[in-house]
């Protein structure tokens, strides 16, 4: 499939779960959609589509958390980057890691570093941070405070 | 018989990247594998939301310092990609030259560290005494050995000399004799390819559906390198071959490696041969808001970063994936049903960072331990030396 039978694919099977299309260069397209179909939107663009999980990339951005899911599709060079907006109080959105092994430690790295909750991860532990970092604290969130008081975490620039 | 549960890592002064391998072994089989990760944690991603733009570039540089092309690469790309903007030619064949440098030493440090699990120290010593060579061109190029700061959204920060060119060029040639019989050496030797053969499988599925990166998804059949995909740089000035074989094993991660440093030389040599003339750096003044990816092939497979920005000179949000956070969850699917002897190896087929395996422990229940990461290192030396003898090669 071309680059616009494969955007046009995807605007029809899809329509109801778009909230807007940005096309924005010929190798770059971000698409924001609703939370509750990121798994079928997800499973048609890696099974389907043929396209490669990049990674996933969250953003606090008071009142909401927002999360791209970066897809390739090697043979016409695109970059499809599916962005859902979550609510900032209670972030929760499906995972896709039980159905596709790569979505795996990123989801379980963007709910340690933002606190949002991927139901249904067949293993939600802890991937980056330490043991011993309290819980519910985000390092990520706009509002993150230092809570280690041993810290020294001056930068040097 | 029970089973035994053997850590490997997580900590040891050599590492990159500790991390703690747990491995579940029956008897001489794997049967299961956990890995933990995190030991070591910098926060890269929170430090460079307080950076200005061209500082951040510093700091991606030592997010790893083998890869130090690769992260200021696709850092500057996601910047470039806000506006969207492209640098002039000249710039573009000055990174081509300083990433594939980085592939050949890489590469090659790999290549030796690969024959020191095995037993075949001499391939050690060989591939990184080539290895100075390549770091002495780089150095002459760029200033440092490692960590080169040639990158800056917009361009590069050095050009090349014209003068230096010749020289650089005269040092590459005199590898390639070595080079090429190493591959010989490598590629002909009746052990090696007992040895590797058949051994750590990623299956095509699996590579597909791990996503896996860079030679780790080559030697498994799956097409798929940033530079032919979607080319950047100056890849599509010259004509080069994508590497690509099918069986997934250590052997045709090795093959993979080895032809690509061919591959990486002959490119290098093009773009020092044929370096336009030019600016090398768009001065750029400031970063309009938006969102842009910069992803680039590393030694390792692709590095992608993602950058957010307010219209401040600095990004809002900046996103790192390394390569290895795609290849190590595949270590699962390939050393599964493995010897402990084999385990080393197919952990370093991934090239993640070996290091991790010089810190091992196997301990029983009453704790007592029986190895240590030297005795996993010659368990997998002294399977080597048993084929050796049964094939009876000297």
């Amino acid at each position: 499939m071309t680059r616009e039978e494969v955007l046009q694919d995807i605007r029809e099977r899809f329509g109801e779960d778009i909230l807007e299309f940005l096309d924005k260069i010929s190798t770059r397209v971000y698409i924001d959609i609703k939370a509750e179909s990121i798994v079928r939107m997800c499973l048609y663009l890696f099974r389907n589509l043929g396209a490669r999980f990049q990674t996933a990339s969250g953003t606090d951005m008071p009142p909401h958390i927002e999360i791209l899911y970066h897809f390739i599709i090697e043979d016409i060079n695109l970059v499809i980057s599916l962005r859902v907006w979550l609510n900032r109080e209670n972030p929760e959105i499906a995972s896709l890691a039980k159905e596709i092994e790569a979505f795996n430690w990123i989801e379980r790295e963007i709910s340690e570093l933002l606190g949002v909750t991927f139901t249904g991860h067949p293993d939600p532990r802890r991937l980056l941070l330490a043991d011993n970092w309290p819980e519910c604290v985000y390092p990520l969130r706009q509002d993150y405070e230092e809570w280690d008081e041993t810290a020294d975490r001056t930068r040097g620039v | 018989m029970g089973k035994t549960i053997i850590p490997i890592g997580p900590y040891h002064p050599l590492l990159e990247e500790p991390e703690l391998f747990t491995l579940t072994v029956d008897g001489e089989t794997v049967v299961d594998i956990d890995m933990r990760m995190g030991y070591n944690h910098r926060g890269i991603e929170k430090l460079s939301e307080g950076l200005v733009f061209d500082n951040s570039t510093f700091v991606v540089e030592r997010i790893c310092g083998i890869c130090s092309t690769s992260h200021p690469w696709a850092f500057t790309r996601a910047v470039e990609d806000i506006f969207p903007m492209e640098v002039s030619m000249r710039a573009k064949y000055i990174r081509t030259i300083i990433a594939e440098g980085e592939r050949i030493h890489s590469h090659l440090l790999w290549l030796g560290l690969a024959g020191h699990f095995l037993g075949y120290n001499t391939v050690y010593m060989w591939a990184w005494k080539l290895r100075e060579e390549i770091l002495d061109v780089m150095e002459i190029l760029s200033g440092n050995r490692n960590s080169y700061a040639m990158f800056k959204p917009g361009g590069v920060r050095r050009d090349i000399k014209a003068e230096d060119i010749p020289i650089c060029l005269k040092k590459i040639d005199s590898i390639v004799p070595t080079l090429i019989m190493i591959k010989k050496a490598v590629l002909d030797d009746p052990v090696l390819h007992a040895r590797l053969k058949g051994v750590g499988v990623l299956s095509y599925q699996d590579a597909i559906d791990f996503s896996a990166l860079g030679p780790t998804s080559r030697a498994s059949g799956v097409a798929r390198d940033v530079r032919k995909d979607s080319p950047y740089g100056a890849y599509q000035e010259m004509d080069w071959n994508m590497i690509v074989t099918q069986n997934g094993d250590v052997l045709d991660k090795a093959v993979v490696r080895i032809l690509e440093m061919i591959e990486a030389i002959n490119i290098m040599k093009y773009c020092l041969e044929n370096l336009p003339d030019g600016e090398i750096d768009a001065c750029i003044k400031d970063v309009p808001p938006g969102e842009g990816i910069g992803h680039i092939e590393a030694p390792r497979g692709e590095t992608f970063h993602y950058v957010k920005s307010d219209g401040t000179n600095r990004p809002v949000r900046h996103k790192v994936r390394a390569p290895t956070f795609m290849n190590l969850p595949t270590y699962k699917a390939t050393v599964i049903g493995q010897t402990i002897s084999d385990a080393t190896i197919i952990l370093a087929a991934i090239d993640p960072c070996y290091c991790c395996t010089e810190r091992v422990a196997v301990k029983n229940d009453g704790g007592k331990m029986l190895y240590n990461g030297q005795d996993l290192v010659r368990l997998s030396q002294e399977k080597t030396e048993r084929m050796r003898r049964r094939m009876g090669v000297k």
